[in-house]
């Protein structure tokens, strides 16, 4: 399923494909052609994707194909083993996280997760978390302290699930916590927003000493779609909403709410996951080298210092 | 400040009662009360019970010890750090609020003292923006909880909020980890830090600073959540159970407290803070 404005890129690619099987088949050389379709391609691609809307972006950002945590997981630990259950309640399946080896380095991981497909979907809500999935969370905070490893939080959720059972267990008072728990870890602590970082669902494993967005990743304080049925009365008007939030990662890294842009591969990550994280890999060994040094109290100083210092007021 | 002097001051808006000067249709129980009664009883209704939303400085007259009230809020105002325009321009919104409730940004509070603690109080505002946190509000809080820490103050905050502005983006969402983390400066200091949730408490404050403290106290009837009743019935298509997300449910559910009636608020909280207070030498 292809998003509206990639069509074009695909028609070319898929051009390209009926050349070269003409040439196997024929035994042609059309080398020649073919490197100038080619060349095309990557023209068009940059094109388009340098001038994508903050709307397109958002659209990307939910892009079936995309990696999730699991496929994060798999693609930059050398091994890893997934935890379960919230030890209260139940097993949250909108969020997974366990132990892992980063480049022979333990660490700690947790993550939204989103399903690859309609059942799978439905099965991780969406990718969005009840209470248990924050308390699972929490209890894997409190395994990356024990065990003094660093806790990487890998961010993609619509948001927190809003329906009875979640307000019945207190999914507010299960997201302050969350947060609070994240801020006083006593290790070095990264948040990635892979795609979607809807709302306080999103912040709850938000508070990182650094704070990474890839680069068609959106993060923000209300989802396009809920802003604009608020202020415009319409979902509809979901396209002006997104550019009037300043969603978008260099939006993000202009207003400090995070610390640095992973850059997608041409076309997105949902088209060359392999290629996308490996940037991601490289991006968290390298903000890990950065708060290696620190001691749990630094490393807690440089949190509050980090999240104390957001905001936009004038003094009077 | 006298609370009579106060509530004679209030001007109720809205126009169609029969004698609007007198007498308040009650919303709980469609009861005519005399207005004076109602200023008598704190704006609760002596018929029914339902609390009457009322002004930020009847919190600050309710629960500061008379002439105890130093204002220390006020001095940092909002900015557009967006370029945010919805169906007005952000600046044009606030200046509008700002006008309607004579303060900067959705928050007020300073030092006083409570049944003779030492505190730091902070009331939100709902008539400015439903209460929503932006930045100006995030920081109010943030360095209500750093005044507290400083001069050993107990931290009393009394909420109303629909939640973070979207006005702001997501400086608006950062606002819940840094009054968050702020708040780890009282409780460094082993400082009680006591919230009282009042109609409507939900969004970006519910899930921040607002249930984070060692005590949490609600008002009879408050609507507290994290996603608005709207947006929940829209989710799961269906009808939402009687008391949804009302003070007393949340009680039933072990999230508050207390419910605590509005005539018995500064009693409580007076009770309450000497207890948790350090070195409060008579608990009683």
């Amino acid at each position: 399923m292809a998003l509206e404005f990639e069509r074009p890129i695909l028609e070319l690619e898929e051009k390209i494909r009926a050349l070269e099987a003409t040439a196997r088949e024929q035994q042609l050389d059309l080398s020649e052609e073919i490197g100038l379709l080619k060349e095309k391609l990557a023209r068009l691609e940059r094109e388009i994707f340098q001038g994508l809307t903050p709307w397109q972006r958002v659209q990307l950002a939910r892009a079936p194909g995309r990696p999730t945590t699991l496929d994060v997981a798999e693609g930059i630990f050398e091994a890893y083993a997934e935890l379960k259950g919230d030890r209260a309640f139940a097993d949250d399946p909108a969020v997974v996280g366990g132990v892992a080896r980063l480049e022979g380095r333990p660490v700690v991981f947790v993550g939204h997760q989103k399903g690859r497909n309609t059942k799978e979907n439905i099965a991780r809500n969406f990718g969005m978390p009840h209470p248990e999935g924050y308390r699972k969370a929490m209890r894997l905070m409190d395994l990356a302290d024990k065990e003094g490893v660093p806790f990487l939080a890998f961010i993609d959720t619509p948001g927190a699930y809003p329906g009875i059972s979640a307000e019945e267990r207190g999914q507010a008072w299960v997201i302050a916590r969350s947060i609070q728990r994240m801020s006083r870890l006593r290790v070095p602590a990264v948040a990635v927003i892979l795609g979607e970082g809807g709302s306080g669902g999103a912040l709850a494993i938000g508070v990182g000493n650094r704070v990474l967005i890839m680069e068609n990743a959106w993060y923000s304080v209300i989802s396009p779609e809920s802003c604009a049925a608020i202020l415009w009365h319409d979902a509809k008007e979901a396209e002006r909403a997104a550019a009037a939030l300043k969603l978008t990662a260099r939006d993000l890294l202009a207003l400090g709410v995070v610390d640095r842009v992973v850059p997608e591969p041409g076309g997105g990550a949902h088209r060359n996951p392999e290629a996308a994280l490996a940037e991601l890999k490289r991006a968290l060994l390298e903000s890990l080298e950065e708060l290696a040094g620190l001691d749990p109290d630094a490393l807690w100083q440089d949190r509050y210092r980090r999240f104390r210092g957001l905001g936009a007021y004038q003094e009077s | 400040m006298a609370l009579d002097r106060l509530f004679r001051r209030r001007r109720t808006r809205g126009g169609g009662r029969e004698v609007p000067e007198l007498w308040v249709r009650c919303p709980g129980c469609d009861a005519q009360v005399y207005k004076r009664d109602l200023e008598q009883s704190l704006w609760v209704c002596p018929e029914c019970g339902y609390h009457h939303r009322v002004p930020v400085e009847t919190y600050v007259a309710i629960l500061a010890d008379e002439g105890s009230f130093e204002p220390t809020t006020g001095a940092i105002r909002p900015t557009d750090p967006l370029g945010f325009v919805d169906t007005e321009p952000y600046p044009e919104r606030l200046a509008r609020y700002q006008k309607k409730t004579g303060r900067p940004d959705a928050i007020y509070g300073g030092r006083a003292a409570i049944g003779g603690v030492p505190s730091v109080l902070l009331v939100m505002d709902y008539a400015f923006a439903g209460g929503s946190m932006g930045s100006v509000v995030g920081e109010e809080i943030a360095r209500g909880a750093e005044l507290a820490a400083r001069e050993d103050r107990a931290l009393v905050i009394v909420t109303a909020s629909g939640g973070a502005r979207m006005q702001e983006g997501a400086l608006s969402l950062m606002q819940m980890a840094k009054t968050t983390m702020a708040l780890d400066l009282v409780f460094q200091k082993r400082l009680p830090y006591l919230a009282i949730l009042t109609d409507p408490t939900t969004g970006g404050v519910t899930a921040s600073f607002a249930t984070l403290a060692d005590v949490i106290l609600a008002e009879p009837g408050a609507l507290i959540g994290f996603a608005g009743p709207r947006v929940i019935k829209q989710t799961i298509r269906q009808d939402l159970p009687e008391g949804f997300q009302r003070a007393e449910f949340l009680k039933k559910h072990g999230l508050v407290d207390e419910v605590v009636d509005r005539r018995k608020l500064k009693e409580t909280v007076v009770r309450l803070l000497r207890l948790t207070y350090p070195g409060e030498a008579d608990g009683a």
